[in-house]
């Protein structure tokens, strides 16, 4: 199957490198998976997971904010977080629900208003799935 | 003419001072080679933002609606210095030569009649500026606490700085820093990062026809916030291993100077002896002809 060549960059360092079958990215406006051959393409990421196939098996990181990049040359997302699953940290997500609580609450002007509360959504729904996710996994 | 318990001690001192500088110069050796690696592993997130900024710039500049970031507010009648610097001294040059840059820059945009304000990022830059400018200094952020530094250290000032920005507080930003050249050589840099500037690039050059997802209007203005953080860290970044690369070639030539020190006195010292040895050898020579 063909392989796309794929960059997972956070601001301190590469998260990722390498030649991947499929990943489906987060996107601003809905999941969107990237497989090789996809038309040149720049998309906003909304936190959430990202999943890499590659070689059958998936992997999945935590993203948030930043952009997806697809050119010949590759894929490649800039995310101002990104760390594996594994490596997410609960309490630390909670905190940053807590945090765009807050600038829900702050924000003046309806538009700040309109994108803080959509981080928030954003920030829950993906706690929501990793609990479900981490619970699920110790009673079975 | 010093006594030889005094000599005794000051080559005592010097040994002393001597240990110190040369444990600081290793120690700054180790932190260099870490800030280093963490400035290279930064590089490759602000490249690639700059070229998917620059393509998305391109085509909004000829479009005539441009946001404030890239356009600027139309004026540049008040101006802020982002003044970066260490924490510590014992550096040489590297925080004054910083805020030498910056002193002449206010200087030149005073006699241009223009409003200057400071805003600092190290106690070092702000201690030296407090005197000469005391009441144009507008913030300063404190980054001893900070252990290793952080994207969100950077994202932390840059929302200051934006914020200011919203109130009106200033036109044009610039910030200064020491960009890394090499152990020996940290460069002071001036970059202007409100209203950013881009390299113009060749209608011919673009590269392919991207689909944008949401609108181009709406993903320029999430990113060029998120820019000037990434511009900020990328600073801060190449600050710290320009530090730690001035510290260990400050401490290098401490040490030298404390073994210079440490074969004069020795010399001093050793003389002194023989001439008192002299001395009473002749005392003893002399009271013995006497007899």
């Amino acid at each position: 199957m063909a392989t796309l060549p794929f960059e997972l960059v956070s601001p301190e360092r590469l998260v990722f490198s390498g030649a991947v079958t499929e990943v489906i990215v987060p996107g601003a406006e809905g999941e969107f998976g990237v497989l090789a051959g996809h038309a040149p393409f720049i998309g906003m990421l909304k936190p959430g997971i990202l999943t890499i196939k590659a070689d059958g098996a998936a992997r999945r990181y935590f993203v948030r904010g930043g952009f997806a990049e697809v050119n010949p040359a590759g894929l490649t997302i800039l995310a101002e977080e990104a760390k594996p699953l594994e490596e997410l940290d609960l309490g630390a997500l909670a905190q940053q629900i807590q945090d765009a609580r807050e600038d829900v609450n702050d924000a003046t002007g309806d538009d700040a208003k309109q994108r803080a509360s959509r981080h928030l959504a954003d920030l829950q729904q993906v706690y929501e799935a990793l609990e479900r996710d981490r619970t699920g996994a110790t009673t079975h | 003419m010093a006594s030889l318990k005094d000599l005794r001690n000051r080559i005592a001192s010097v040994k002393a001072t001597q240990k110190i500088t040369k444990a600081m110069q290793m120690v700054a050796a180790a932190k260099l080679r870490r800030a280093q690696m963490a400035a290279e592993a930064a590089r490759p997130y602000a490249e690639r933002m700059e070229t998917v900024l620059g393509n998305l710039a391109a085509g909004i500049i000829g479009g005539g609606q441009a946001p404030v970031l890239i356009a600027g507010t139309g004026s540049d009648q008040k101006q802020l210095l982002l003044v970066a610097t260490g924490e510590r001294g014992l550096c040489g040059a590297f925080n004054t030569s910083i805020v030498r840059l910056a002193r002449e820059r206010a200087q030149q945009l005073l006699g241009e009649g223009k409003d200057v304000k400071f805003f600092c990022i190290g106690r070092k830059g702000y201690d030296q500026l407090r005197r000469i400018y005391p009441d144009r200094i507008i913030e300063l952020v404190d980054l001893r606490s900070v252990r290793t530094l952080s994207f969100k250290d950077a994202d932390a000032i840059a929302s200051k700085i934006l914020s200011l920005l919203d109130q009106g507080a200033f036109d044009v930003c610039t910030l200064f820093y020491a960009q890394f050249k090499s152990v020996i050589s940290q460069v002071p840099t001036a970059q202007q990062i409100i209203p950013a500037t881009f390299e113009a690039r060749d209608a011919d050059a673009a590269g392919p026809v991207y689909e944008y997802e949401p609108a181009e209007e709406d993903i320029l203005a999430d990113l060029l916030p998120r820019n000037i953080a990434v511009q900020i860290f990328r600073a801060l970044l190449e600050n710290q291993a320009s530090f730690y690369g001035s510290q260990m070639s400050a401490m290098d030539n401490a040490t030298r100077n404390a073994g210079d020190m440490i074969k004069k006195q020795t010399l001093i010292y050793n003389r002194t002896r023989q001439a008192m040895i002299t001395k009473e050898l002749i005392e003893i020579i002399s009271g013995a002809e006497a007899l």
